[in-house]
């Protein structure tokens, strides 16, 4: 709870920095802030409360959660000040706009009442709709902004009707109740159907197969910090959003559910991974590797019970290789009309350490050993094994060796030819995110009983 | 002393929102003057306005109708910066048919 209020506090603290002229102290000052409120969460660990009314909930799931959403924006807030360079004299709102986004997040996976939920929801979904958008001049940000708005909106629409019949199904929006009610043999038709259209939005909001066609769009006509913020954080909070909700939404659907999710799941990963092959941006190709990643992650959702603690090994190892990922991408394609695949060529040659990066983000999201995506991918398929979804297993193995295709396509391109990107100084804070951020992913992954044990 | 709900029964301003939300959905769908779209979203939320008010009344629970206000708050943040997009998109190619919005594919 006070997690919540540090954040939203954080946010305003930023906009009355502009507001008394310290635009350069917003970057540090956010970023200490946000550091001190990590501490804080994790220091919570153990504790089991519920406040106002049970409107939100403080527990190991809420904590864990929102610690890694926590550290994902630190990383993005960092990147913030030299990739707003040009309209430095507007960071205070990009900022704090990213900060709002982080307390929508918390809101969404904290959440003991569907308002706490859908208003968290809303408070990042708008957040993003004016990040995606954030490059007025742009007609290419423009149109990211509009069909992400059209999209989101349209969600969002969605989830609202859904949590307006379990509510007329139930009479409560608490979720103690809709627990009970999703249990009980005598719940009204209302619920389900509600249920169902909350899962619909849902899959909307994490792009997986079918309701993806947004996503590669928006991510490749957003600003590169505003898809690292989608790819990365956004995705976690949604997926982290519907793991919680599909515990209290699918008691008695469960068989139906289950199909619906195995089905889901693979469409997701093979179509995710299939478009990726043909893409030559790289934006664009992370956004099919998120759409497949997303396939992935929601098989952890088939026993919502047990599967918690995977599901959080295999967010924190997908979001920081992407955040390692992007803030390389972020630097190489600074002032570029495109993300074009051969702006990366021989960058690793003329710039080892960060080519390094990019190579490991990359082989850590196609499940190369030593980094935490394999463990993830590992850890998933182990317990699908146990819970005989051997079909999802084999689909789950195929992808991940279509997947080495394109990611090795993108390393291949940067140790080959000649750097086609100007030698100069590269600011410090790309390394100590890409760094920060691949150093996390590799030590959850020669140590996972950090996060599963 | 009846009241009007259980008159005519909750079904009916479940159907009367159902279509309502229908609407909308395909007023998005088959419009293509961005304006009219944002209508087109304005319509499906305020039919789950109207939703969770008739529920509301239906359990005696006065949590639907603080709801609505919720959502009557998220919607006009939503209209606000949907209507920025707009306006971004208008100044950069002089129209705000969304058919004109290509650039992105492949």
């Amino acid at each position: 709870m006070n997690t919540l209020i540090a954040i939203s506090l954080l946010g305003i603290l930023c906009l009355l920095l502009e507001v008394f002229n310290l635009r350069k102290a917003i970057v540090p000052v956010t970023a200490v802030g946000l550091a001190a409120t990590l501490v804080y969460t994790i220091s919570l660990l153990g504790t089991n409360t519920s406040h106002y009314n049970n409107m939100v909930v403080t527990n190991k799931f809420t904590i864990g959660f929102s610690s890694l959403f926590i550290v994902l924006t630190l990383f993005l807030v960092l990147l913030s000040a030299d990739f707003y360079q040009k309209t430095a004299h507007k960071i205070a709102d990009y900022v704090s706009i990213k900060i709002f986004l982080l307390a929508g997040g918390i809101a969404m996976v904290s959440f003991g009442n569907m308002a706490m939920f859908f208003l968290g929801l809303e408070i990042l979904s708008i957040s993003l709709y004016i990040l995606a958008g954030s490059n007025p001049l742009s007609l290419k940000s423009n149109e990211a902004g509009m069909k992400y708005f059209i999209m989101g909106s349209f969600a969002s629409a969605v989830i609202l009707f859904g949590i307006a019949l379990v509510y007329g199904a139930i009479g409560s929006f608490d979720v103690n109740q809709i627990y009970e009610a999703s249990h009980s043999a005598s719940t009204v038709d209302w619920f389900y159907i509600g249920a169902s259209m909350i899962s619909v939005g849902m899959l909307f909001k994490i792009a997986a197969v079918p309701f993806h066609f947004w996503a590669p769009d928006v991510y490749e006509g957003a600003p590169a910090l505003t898809t690292a913020t989608m790819s990365t954080l956004a995705k976690v909070v949604a997926i982290a959003a519907f793991f919680k909700l599909n515990r209290y939404l699918n008691g008695n659907m469960k068989e139906a559910y289950e199909v619906m999710l195995v089905v889901i799941a693979i469409l997701s990963m093979t179509v995710g991974n299939i478009m990726a092959l043909k893409q030559y941006n790289v934006k664009r190709i992370l956004a099919y590797s998120g759409i497949s990643h997303a396939g992935f992650m929601l098989v952890s959702l088939l026993n919502v019970n047990l599967y918690a603690p995977t599901l959080f090994y295999y967010t924190i190892a997908y979001a920081t290789a992407g955040m390692a990922a992007f803030a390389v991408v972020i630097y190489v394609c600074k002032d570029k009309e495109n993300e074009d695949i051969e702006h990366f060529r021989g960058f690793g040659k003329q710039n080892p350490v960060l080519g390094a990066v990019l190579t490991a983000a990359l082989l850590s999201m196609g499940g190369i050993p030593i980094f935490s995506g394999f463990f993830a991918k590992f850890f998933i398929f182990n317990e699908a094994l146990h819970s005989h979804y051997t079909v999802l297993v084999v689909f789950g193995i195929l992808n991940s060796i279509i997947a080495i295709g394109y990611y090795f396509r993108i390393i291949g391109t940067l140790f080959s030819g000649q750097s086609v990107t100007e030698n100069k100084k590269i600011p410090l804070v790309y390394y100590l995110v890409a760094l920060g951020a691949i150093a996390i992913n590799i030590g959850i992954g020669i140590l996972p009983s950090i996060i599963t044990g | 002393m009846e009241t009007i709900l259980q008159e005519i029964g909750i079904e009916t301003y479940l159907y009367l929102s159902a279509l309502l939300f229908c609407i909308g959905v395909f007023g998005l769908l088959l419009r293509r003057n961005a304006i009219v779209m944002f209508m087109s979203i304005e319509i499906m939320l305020n039919a789950v306005n109207l939703m969770l008010v008739a529920f509301s009344t239906f359990h005696q629970d006065a949590a639907g109708q603080v709801f609505v206000f919720f959502s009557m708050a998220v919607a006009a943040a939503e209209v606000a910066v949907g209507l920025a997009v707009i306006v971004a998109i208008f100044r950069n190619i002089g129209s705000i048919d969304v058919d004109q919005l290509k650039n992105l594919k492949g």
